[in-house]
């Protein structure tokens, strides 16, 4: 399937047009809209009572120091963690009703690479649910599981254990597996930690691609000199929301210095900030 | 006929050959039951589960003998031992959720406690008139001695049962056992899916009891999977090979102690088990220890001659003895250290293709090519003949090595 391409038989969520969507999501029918999210480990939140509305057709970034709950906000929003309060919508709705219009994509970190399976098989495991437990993975799910290997460059490995990939390649599989499941929303952990330049090159392209199709992308991302480069909307947090909106007016040194403390040096934020004015 | 051979081909008696087929089918069960848990990670989860089966048979036991009935009825006991293993599984997921507790602390506290009351029980049902002959001790180590056809009937029926759901749920669990964020993020409980994992776990604990014995069914769930894992990289597929060992096993090791008296039916299977585990650890193909030594070996030398020669090439000396004495052992250079005919063609070679990959990553820069050369692959698996030869237009004419 071509990027981005229509799929017939299947509902769609954002029709509208990426930019015009981009500047008049609300909470209503943005991708995902947060409204006091709180979760803690023990009594000490780890995110804490957060409002975020992420845009439609838009690449969003949520930046913030180590241990200032990014990964948390991303698990918490998706269920995989529980969270304290706060409420949760995805197109407007409960994530119970939006699930299949969702995709995630783990820290590649997080799993055990030794597992017994093969690269295909991990791609097929985001048409799970599609085939439900006694479907089979017929043809046309195959075809589309190498559809999405296709899409990260990640043909030739389709038969390989995954105990023989490299870092870049562990996070195209990942990727594709969320490709594979066609969403809407596509939720990704750090996609960039720990990858060479060319996957990064090829990820990048593919989320490109996804919010040209009018899909929604939120990224928790690290390395703030690629921001600008990447990203249309940011999400500042350090436990609690910082600031967010377009990159151009959110991410400026006072917002970063808000969310980064003293553990930015004052010559990085000058370099970002002139980063951005010569853009 | 020798007796081995007679219990081999299940004519040793209807005693022994129930007890043959029995072990073979509860071997099949445990092994593909026991999959999802050595996947996982929580290999000791079912020790605990298995010990805290313990209670639950004394309890059984006490309950059916003041109901005034026989306190041996096998189901009754059965019942019982899922009970308290289904309450010994329960609290450590409580622990583990709800408390600071790591998970190993709560398996520690559920295997000792449950099987320190259990031993409490057993004691005391000793003092019991009815309890005398009982025999429930025998659920500790298990036992053969009195297998009746009834316990066959409860292998067969409840292996099959948990196979079939091992079979049914593979795609929920193999998703849980690889990355449980992911099943959680596309909706699946994972909760429920790994107390699933455990309950056919349990299932194979109970209906093993009787044969095997609580200490040692951990060990028929465990290691036939771990075996399996050497021979295959797919996980459905370790399903069906740790079954076919878990039943070899079983099959074997109920023939080896019914053909030598007072051999131990239970601690025979678990040792025949873990024999092929060891031959599955030395000689797997692509994990075992032997191929992996090999493999090491092959690529220290290919290193070792590739150094050496290229020493040859620019006329260095070769000081590592290991990189000498390959190169003597393949002809490559005499004894005194002087290269040979084919040592110098060879050095040649070796040069030329270093000087051949040099201009092969400034051709094909875009291609990635640069990631692909670490020295060792020869240039003729990646380049095709033609390509070889602009390469070689570009190089000039060949050196000779050692100035024939």
């Amino acid at each position: 399937m071509a990027p981005g391409g229509d799929r017939a038989g299947q509902p769609r969520i954002a029709t509208c047009d990426g930019a015009a969507a981009a500047r008049h999501s609300t909470s209503e029918t943005a991708p995902l809209a947060l409204r006091g999210v709180t979760v803690s480990y023990g009594r000490k939140p780890a995110v804490f009572s957060v409002d975020a509305t992420f845009p439609a057709a838009s690449l969003s970034a949520i930046i913030g120091p180590n241990g200032a709950g990014k990964s948390t906000l991303l698990k918490a929003a998706l269920g995989i963690i529980p969270r304290l309060s706060g409420d949760v919508r995805v197109f407007g709705q409960p994530l119970k009703e939006k699930r299949a219009h969702v995709a995630y994509v783990p820290q590649r970190a997080s799993v055990d690479w030794d597992f017994p399976t093969t690269v295909l098989d991990v791609v097929q495991m985001g048409l799970y649910r599609q085939v439900g437990l006694l479907g089979r993975l017929n043809g046309r799910l195959r075809q589309q599981a190498m559809d999405s290997l296709e899409r990260v460059g990640m043909v030739d490995f389709a038969d390989r254990q995954i105990g023989q990939l490299s870092g870049g390649q562990q996070q195209r599989v990942f990727l594709a597996r969320a490709l594979a499941q066609d969403a809407d929303l596509y939720l990704l952990d750090e996609p960039f930690a720990g990858v060479d330049a060319a996957t990064e090159r090829a990820i990048i392209d593919v989320l490109k691609d996804l919010t040209a199709g009018n899909r929604s992308v939120i990224a928790v991302h690290h390395d703030l000199s690629t921001v600008r480069d990447y990203f249309d909307h940011v999400f500042l947090i350090n436990v609690r929301r910082i600031a967010e909106g377009p990159v151009d007016t959110v991410f400026t040194p006072a917002t970063l210095q808000a969310a980064y403390g003293g553990r930015l040096a004052a010559t990085q934020l000058d370099d970002l900030a002139l980063a951005g004015a010569m853009r | 006929m020798t007796p081995l051979a007679e219990a081999l081909l299940l004519q040793a008696g209807y005693n022994a050959a129930l007890v043959t087929i029995g072990a073979a089918l509860l071997g099949f069960a445990a092994g593909a039951s026991g999959t999802f848990l050595f996947l996982r990670k929580r290999a000791l989860v079912s020790d605990a589960v298995a010990h805290a089966t313990l209670p639950g048979v004394g309890l059984a036991f006490i309950l059916m003998v003041s109901l005034g009935g026989d306190g041996r009825n096998l189901i009754g006991l059965l019942a019982g031992s899922a009970a308290t293993a289904w309450i010994g599984l329960w609290l450590m997921d409580w622990i583990t959720r709800r408390t600071r507790l790591a998970e190993d602390t709560a398996i520690g506290a559920i295997l000792g406690v449950f099987f320190g009351a259990g031993v409490v029980l057993l004691t005391v049902i000793q003092t019991m008139s009815a309890g005398r002959q009982a025999g429930l001790e025998s659920f500790l180590l298990g036992s053969t001695a009195g297998m009746l056809f009834q316990d066959a009937v409860v292998i067969a029926t409840g292996g099959t049962l948990a196979v079939a759901a091992t079979w049914l749920m593979r795609r929920p669990m193999t998703l849980v056992a690889f990355d449980s964020e992911y099943a959680a993020a596309l909706g699946y409980d994972v909760r429920r899916i790994d107390l699933l994992i455990m309950g056919l776990v349990m299932a194979v604990t109970v209906i093993g009891l009787k044969l095997v014995g609580l200490i040692l069914i951990v060990a028929l769930l465990i290691i036939p999977a771990v075996t399996a894992r050497f021979w295959t990289e797919r996980s459905a597929n370790v399903i069906w090979i740790a079954g076919s060992l878990g039943a070899l096993a079983g099959y074997v090791g109920a023939v080896l102690s019914a053909s030598v008296p007072d051999l131990p039916t239970g601690p025979i299977i678990v040792l025949v088990s873990a024999g092929l585990f060891v031959v599955s650890l030395l000689f797997s193909p692509s994990r075992g220890v032997i191929a992996a030594l090999l493999q090491h070996r092959s690529f220290q030398a290919r290193v070792h001659r590739r150094q050496g020669l290229l020493a040859l090439a620019a006329q260095h000396p070769i000081r590592e003895t290991y990189t000498l004495r390959l190169l003597t052992s393949q002809g490559l250079v005499r004894a005194d250290g002087v290269p040979t005919e084919a040592g110098r063609a060879a050095a040649a070679k070796v040069a030329r293709d270093e000087r051949r990959w040099e201009i092969a990553r400034e051709i094909h820069q875009a291609a990635g090519l640069a990631g692909r050369y670490e020295g060792l692959t020869p240039i003729e698996d990646v380049f095709t003949a033609d390509e070889i030869a602009e390469f070689d237009r570009r190089l000039g004419p060949p050196v000779a090595v050692g100035g024939v």
